[in-house]
């Protein structure tokens, strides 16, 4: 199993969808058989078409607010004595979350497409606000599966999504969380696929969805290469680009542009969720250990029983309580390109308080996992080792979480 | 001749559908499951048995919650084949279909299923989220084993893929009637469902084809000219009424299959 160079990741699969060969494929029924080609083909043609990029590029500028800054977190360096920390604020983008991104390309698609209809799912609830509100900008009817556990949790986005005028249809199987949504989001998909566009919010699922959902966050690390080159002349000699990863679509984007550094000097680490400290539940199965098995139409590192069944997770962080990943992701632990490792729910509070304290950002619950890391392996480093973080999503939404668990 | 062929070659001399049921391994219970397969035999021709996974894709409702039921009582993937041996112990003729998501014979390991399979008395194989050509290989492996794997048709199937799937089939071939999960309301006309129907068939007459997905006692009729005819969701219903009300599911299931059967014959 080998990286190649110069060809995108989401490119680098076989013929049957395989990434290294195992991760990934379309585990889909036959009825998804002609919409996922047809969504392909169209796939395929709009990315080598002028015009088409042209109106992405302007939307991603315009409406969604590209470039996001990068910005020294000077205060938080000072305190940990050790490596400059870094973050790209993505959390600036319009809807305050990278999952604007992929939101805003599959409107785009699904205009080209001529269909009328959208769903999607979501688990934080910001993959749910970004394609209601892009479905409003684009004319779209939008109907978005949430787990009813999230629901309640994620209730600021689940407002906005309301006021955007997008349906919620609340799922009550299973754990109520993100992986119900998604299986939900599917069988409806199965059943109004002539007439309706599916936006699968992460690098999950079968193979063209994992790669629409990449190619559009991509956008993040375009922006950060040129970004960093203007900061510091050149791509310096120690970087670690750190990123949570639930689904693994910000992660993805994040590091797009740097997977064919060398990672001495571009190490590429992803922080998933470890769950609540001492449960043995928990969102992680690159750092975990998890067994490959087949979810939502992909094969993967899943959290699963001996018998394949899927496991509960549980997580603080709605974004990442997904017990699969994406099998980009799986290729990149196996090809040892990038490291997962995990933080606890407490453990992401505690950054989150800390960066609270001494920086004037607001990271969710999601890039507090990375924050966390960050804080974590900082004062052992040199102060030429730059570290950045990609603080993608706004703690807004969390403000009920915060509240009840730090008592403001 | 596989027990499977042998039942199309029965209710074509019968001059009607065979019918095909569908409950899940394990509802309500594992001893419940199996006095359901006993009891419902004597009106089906072939018995589909599903194996529950709890992120099921493509099903409905009625089959999603009788899988939970199942899981939640603790069903195994070994119970499920001690379930079709204790069923063959009885009814050593009765065709037996599993039917399932692949991750489950992903972790079981692709060659000890079939061969677990084999072994307890399986005749056929559908696999809801392996399709055609990816599931080639799988289908091959058990061919050499005499299990039938079947391959599924929906709407959005091309002619030529179609034609590409029929051509690799074994005994028998899948038609889901409509786009929907298990058990969706029909919402295209039974004549319709019929008219697609005989197009398929004219792809190759001497293919065994069934049409399922949404059919219940009301519908079954206008689908007879069908080789066959598949009914799940509406048994899964009617289990989980039965313990609503606290009546004996097997009972209301029999009641049901001898029904539909009666609309056929």
């Amino acid at each position: 199993m080998k990286l190649k160079k110069k060809i995108p990741l989401i490119d680098q699969h076989n013929k049957s969808g395989f990434w290294g060969g195992k991760f990934g494929g379309s585990y889909i029924p036959e009825t998804l058989k002609k919409p996922v080609e047809d969504l392909t083909n169209l796939f395929e043609k709009l990315r080598n078409d002028k015009k088409f990029l042209k109106e992405r590029d302007y939307y991603f500028k315009n409406y969604i607010g590209s470039p996001t800054s990068f910005i020294k977190l000077q205060n938080l360096t000072n305190h940990l004595k050790g490596a400059q920390i870094w973050a790209k604020m993505v959390s600036e983008a319009n809807g305050g979350a990278h999952k604007i991104y992929g939101a805003t390309v599959h409107c785009l698609l699904a205009k080209r497409a001529g269909k009328k209809y959208i769903v999607g799912d979501t688990g934080a609830g910001y993959a749910g606000k970004m394609l209601s509100m892009a479905a409003k900008k684009f004319g779209l009817k939008c109907k978005i599966f949430m787990g009813a556990k999230d629901i309640k949790r994620q209730r600021p986005n689940v407002i906005a999504m309301k006021k955007n005028g997008a349906e919620i249809v609340p799922v009550y199987s299973g754990s109520q969380t993100l992986v119900d949504a998604v299986s939900e989001c599917m069988r409806y998909w199965v059943s109004n696929c002539d007439t309706t566009h599916m936006c699968v919010g992460s690098t999950v699922g079968p193979n063209i969805f994992v790669k629409i959902c990449g190619w559009s966050t991509a956008q993040i690390s375009k922006e950060l290469k040129l970004q960093v080159k203007s900061e510091f002349k050149k791509i310096p000699k120690k970087i670690k680009l750190i990123n949570c990863v639930g689904g693994g679509s910000s992660a993805y984007g994040f590091w797009s542009e740097f997977i064919d550094y060398n990672k001495k000097q571009v190490e590429l680490i992803g922080v998933e969720a470890g769950g609540p400290e001492g449960s043995k539940l928990h969102a992680a199965p690159l750092s975990r250990g998890a067994k490959i098995g087949i979810l939502h139409g992909a094969a993967s590192y899943v959290c699963q029983s001996s018998e394949g069944q899927i496991n509960e997770t549980e997580s603080i962080s709605a974004g990442l309580d997904y017990p699969g990943v994406s099998p980009m992701h799986c290729f990149l632990k196996d090809t040892k390109r990038a490291k997962y490792v995990s933080a606890t729910d407490e453990e992401a509070l505690k950054a989150y308080v800390l960066i609270k304290k001494f920086e004037k950002i607001n990271p969710s619950l999601e890039p507090s996992h990375a924050f966390s890391e960050a804080i974590k392996i900082a004062p052992k480093l040199s102060k030429d080792t730059i570290i950045i973080v990609n603080s993608c999503g706004d703690a807004k939404k969390d403000k009920d979480i915060l509240k009840a668990k730090l008592g403001k | 001749m596989s027990l499977i062929n042998q039942a199309f070659k029965k209710t074509k001399k019968e001059n009607r559908p065979a019918l095909l049921t569908y409950t899940v391994a394990g509802d309500n219970n594992k001893k419940k499951s199996l006095e359901i397969l006993n009891s419902i035999s004597r009106y089906a021709d072939i018995c589909e048995i599903g194996f529950p996974h709890n992120t099921p894709i493509a099903d409905g409702g009625q089959i999603q919650s009788s899988a939970y039921r199942a899981l939640k009582n603790g069903l195994k993937i070994k119970d499920v084949f001690s379930l079709v041996k204790n069923f063959k112990k009885i009814s050593k003729n009765k065709p037996v279909i599993l039917m399932g998501y692949y991750n489950m014979i992903y972790q079981y390991g692709d060659d000890n299923f079939i061969k677990i399979c084999n072994k307890v008395g399986v005749d056929g194989l559908i696999v809801v989220d392996l399709p055609y050509p990816e599931n080639k290989f799988f289908a091959k492996k058990c061919k050499k084993k005499n299990i039938c794997f079947i391959q599924l048709i929906s709407p959005t199937t091309s002619k030529k893929r179609m034609k590409k799937i029929i051509q690799d089939s074994h005994d028998m071939v899948y038609y889901i009637s409509m786009l929907s999960t298990t058990g969706g309301k029909l919402k295209v006309s039974p004549n319709k469902i019929i008219d697609r129907y005989l197009k398929i068939k004219n792809i190759n007459k001497s293919k065994n084809i069934v049409i399922g997905f949404g059919i219940t006692d009301k519908t079954i009729y206008s689908l007879k000219k069908a080789d066959g005819i598949v009914v799940g969701s509406a048994l899964c219903k009617e289990i989980s009424k039965s313990l609503e009300k606290r009546q004996n599911p097997v009972t209301n299931v029999t009641k049901i299959v001898k029904k539909l059967r009666e609309k056929i014959s």
